[in-house]
Order: structure tokens, then C-alpha cells, then sequence
């Protein structure tokens, strides 16, 4: 009976781990890749001295939120979604939407800038040898984010890689409820300081491979392209 | 007929002279080779008739009709094929390659392009290599697929920034064949840049000599260099 409930608890955490960060990333991916994309075409094409200054402050900042400290973010979202807060009202402190949130505030940043940067990689070669082939200014940017395509999707696993082994924000923002909002890395903590080392290594087992598996992915994209 | 014409045509990277008054034309069918030592405008002659640059004045004409740079180029681009010195081929099979410029126009039947791509390969003599990943070529190879690109639209000028630099002799002698039976055979008009005089030799009908962004001197090989084919630079 007492083996039965630890495993539902573990799947419980696994399954709300997975669920959390998953829609970050899929909500980020949504934000972050048409951002960074367009920010990755946007440095051969701006030609005036304002553009480009507003350039290097887009870029700079995307490069400045991609190393954001988790608990600073997790404790912006507290206090936006803290019942006095200006989002109060939305009643989401301390649920699963909440952690959410402040996974994706961190993984959208890590998504433009990935993004942007394996855009920018290619965007001047492959667009003028398109155009030349007679492409028109949107045939070639679809080549061009399909010739980026593995640093799109590396971008993705990192952020995913990011969303899933982080702890400090989504404990303030999610509370690390029992059943409701604990994740595997909110439960180790826990785990360890309630002495169920168990518990807690056999979260951290299930975290590893999680981790094991996002380098794998990205190691056999790695592997497989882009060759040039 | 003149398929191009180029009148007082100069270019300024941020007022350095890279172009100066290049007043040239190039009749329709015709072989026409630009000679000219490193950093002498080459290129970016090149790159201005494929439509990728705007002169910073001076006028082209294609056909008699002047380009209007206002207006939308890609139907005009479509008319020319362009061969860089720095290969650029997709991450993509060697066929995929070669259809795309066939693909993006949406003009041709499946059947069609398949047609086209497998005779262009034959042409370029890679035939056996159109599943093959286009990134994973030698350097002649390459080229020559980078060429086949270029060829399989069928364009009426074909732009050519020195195909040649980087390969061995017998990717040269496939390229240079390539190109003289297009010329005679199809009448298309080349314009290509080379360093290589007895090149310039072998396939020009015409020679213009650049040097410093001005057209120093222009007529065939004979009337440029006289007997001078061991010229170099």
C-alpha cells in the first residue's frame, strides 16, 4: 500500500514535471522562434545607424534574459500573481499555470537566442545564393529557417533542457504542493531535507535520464547535420 | 544582337571606388571573359549584372531595356544564371539542389523537372549522384552541381565568378567543356571572370581587361595581349 503511493506520487511529479516544462517550451517555441527568427534576418538587411543601435539593444537583451537567475523570475511571477498583486485577480499563485509562467519567461529567451544565432549562421550565404537562383525575398527565407532547422531544434532542447532541471522559480511561484505543484527537482529538495533519500534519488534518477536523454537528442542532431 | 549593355556603371563601398565608369556590352550568344588581377572589381561587376548589388550610378541594359532597380527583379533575375567563386549548396540531396530553382519558379511538371535535373546532371557528369547529400562533395563536385543549378533553368545569361579557381585539371576540363557546348550549342551568353589566361584563351570570343575598377582594354585575346598568352598577373 505504502510502495503503491510512492509510486503514484513519483509518477505524479514525473507526469507534472514533464507537463510543466513541455508547455513552456511549446508556448515559448511559438514566441521565440518567429522572434528569433526575424532577429537573425534583421542584422544584413538594417542599413540606418538608429536601426542597427536598436538592433544591438534587442540582440543584447535576448543575450542578457537568456541567463536570467530562475528565483528572481520566480519571485517577479509571485508578485504579479500574489493576491495584491496587479494580477491577483487571475487566482494562478501557487498552480501549475503559475509555474508555467515563470518557466517560460526563462525558455523564451534561451529559444529567440538560439534561434536568432543559427538564423544569422547562415542567413547571408543561403538567402543570396537563393535570390540569385530566383527566389523571391519570402521563397528564400523559408530556405533559410529550413537550412537552420537543427539550431531551431537545439534550441528547443536546451530550453527544455533548462525548464526541467530547474527548481528555485517555479517553488516560489508554484509552492511545491504535494500532488499539485511538485515537481522532481522541487521534490528533491524536499525529499532531502525530510530525510527520504529514497525518494529523493530515485527523483533524482528519473531527472537524470531525463537530462540523458535531452543530450542524446542533442548530440544525435549534432551528429546528423547541419555538415556545412 | 546586344543581350547587355553596361554605360558609365560605377560602384563605392563607403567611398572607396571599387567600379569606375565600366562602359562595356556583350552581344547575344557571345563568350565573354573578364580578366583582371584580386580586388580589381571583378565581382562585384558580376554581382551587379546578377541583380544582387545596385550601381551607385551608371545604367544597365538587358535586351535593350534599361533595369529598373524600383521595380520588382525577380522576373528578370530568372532569366540569369549565377555561378559564385564560393560554392553554396543546400543542406539537401544533390537532386533537391538542382530542382530548386525549377520549384520556386512553380511553372513545371514533376515529370519536367525530373527531366531537366537528370539531363543537367548527365551534362555535368555526375550522373549516380542526385540522392547524394549535396554538402558531402568534393570541391570539384560541388561545382560542378553548383553550375548544374545554374544550368538547369535554362537562362539566357549565365554568370561565371572564376568556376574554376579551386579545381583540379580534370574538374576544370569537365566545366570548361560544359561551357563551350552550352555556348555553341545553345547559344547562351557567358560572361566569366578568370585569372587564368590561357582559360580566357581557350573560351573567350571577347576579353575585357579590369584593373583597379576600369575597363583598361577590350577586344579578343589577340587584339588585348597580342601574343602574350603567357601573360601573369
Amino acid at each position: 500500500m505504502v510502495e503503491d503511493l510512492f509510486l503514484k506520487e513519483i509518477i505524479n511529479i514525473t507526469i507534472l514535471s514533464l507537463r510543466v516544462s513541455g508547455t513552456a517550451v511549446i508556448i515559448g517555441a511559438v514566441i521565440g522562434i518567429p522572434v528569433g527568427t526575424y532577429l537573425g534576418f534583421r542584422q544584413f538587411k538594417l542599413k540606418r545607424t538608429i536601426m542597427r543601435l536598436v538592433d544591438v539593444m534587442l540582440k543584447s537583451l535576448v543575450n542578457t534574459f537568456m541567463g536570467l537567475p530562475p528565483v528572481v523570475v520566480g519571485l517577479v511571477v509571485y508578485l504579479l500573481l500574489t493576491a495584491s498583486g496587479p494580477l491577483g485577480w487571475l487566482g494562478l499563485l501557487y498552480t501549475p499555470a503559475a509555474m508555467v509562467i515563470t518557466q517560460l519567461i526563462m525558455v523564451v529567451p534561451i529559444i529567440i537566442g538560439v534561434t536568432m544565432s543559427a538564423v544569422a549562421s547562415v542567413e547571408s550565404s543561403i538567402r543570396e545564393r537563393a535570390i540569385s537562383l530566383g527566389a523571391t525575398e519570402n521563397q528564400a527565407a523559408w530556405l533559410v529557417l529550413r537550412e537552420s532547422r537543427v539550431g531551431v531544434l537545439t534550441s528547443i532542447i536546451v530550453a527544455f533542457g533548462a525548464a526541467i532541471s530547474e527548481v528555485g522559480g517555479i517553488m516560489i511561484s508554484g509552492g511545491n504542493i504535494r500532488w499539485l505543484t511538485r515537481t522532481l527537482t522541487t521534490a528533491i529538495v524536499v525529499e532531502t531535507e525530510l530525510g527520504n533519500y529514497s525518494m529523493a534519488l530515485t527523483l533524482g534518477a528519473i531527472l537524470l535520464s531525463i537530462a540523458f536523454a535531452i543530450n542524446l537528442a542533442l548530440t544525435v542532431l549534432q551528429l546528423k547535420g547541419p555538415r556545412r | 544582337m546586344i543581350a547587355v549593355e553596361l554605360l558609365n556603371v560605377s560602384k563605392e563601398y563607403s567611398g572607396r571606388v571599387v567600379l569606375r565608369n565600366v562602359t562595356f556590352n556583350v552581344h547575344e550568344g557571345e563568350f565573354f571573359v573578364l580578366v583582371g588581377p584580386n580586388g580589381s572589381g571583378k565581382t562585384t561587376l558580376l554581382r551587379i549584372l546578377d541583380l544582387l548589388e545596385e550601381p551607385t550610378s551608371g545604367k544597365i541594359f538587358f535586351d535593350g531595356e534599361e533595369v529598373d532597380y524600383y521595380k520588382d527583379r525577380v522576373p528578370l533575375r530568372r532569366k540569369i544564371g549565377m555561378v559564385f567563386q564560393q560554392t553554396v549548396l543546400f543542406d539537401m540531396s544533390v537532386y533537391d539542389n538542382i530542382a530548386y530553382p525549377l520549384r520556386i519558379r512553380g511553372s513545371l511538371s514533376k515529370d519536367e523537372i525530373e527531366r531537366r535535373v537528370m539531363n543537367v546532371l548527365e551534362d555535368v557528369e555526375l550522373r549516380g549522384f542526385d540522392r547524394k547529400n549535396a554538402l558531402t562533395l568534393s570541391g570539384g563536385e560541388a561545382q560542378r552541381v553548383a553550375l548544374a543549378q545554374a544550368l538547369v533553368t535554362e537562362p539566357r545569361l549565365l554568370l561565371l565568378d572564376e568556376p574554376t579557381a579551386n579545381l583540379d585539371p580534370k574538374n576544370v576540363s569537365i566545366v570548361e567543356g560544359v561551357l563551350s557546348r552550352l555556348n555553341k550549342e545553345r547559344k547562351t551568353t557567358i560572361i566569366m571572370t578568370t585569372h587564368n589566361m590561357f582559360q580566357a584563351e581557350r573560351l573567350a570570343q571577347r576579353i575585357a581587361l579590369l584593373n583597379e575598377g576600369e575597363i583598361r582594354a577590350i577586344g579578343t585575346f589577340r587584339e588585348v595581349f597580342g601574343y602574350q598568352s603567357q601573360l601573369t598577373w
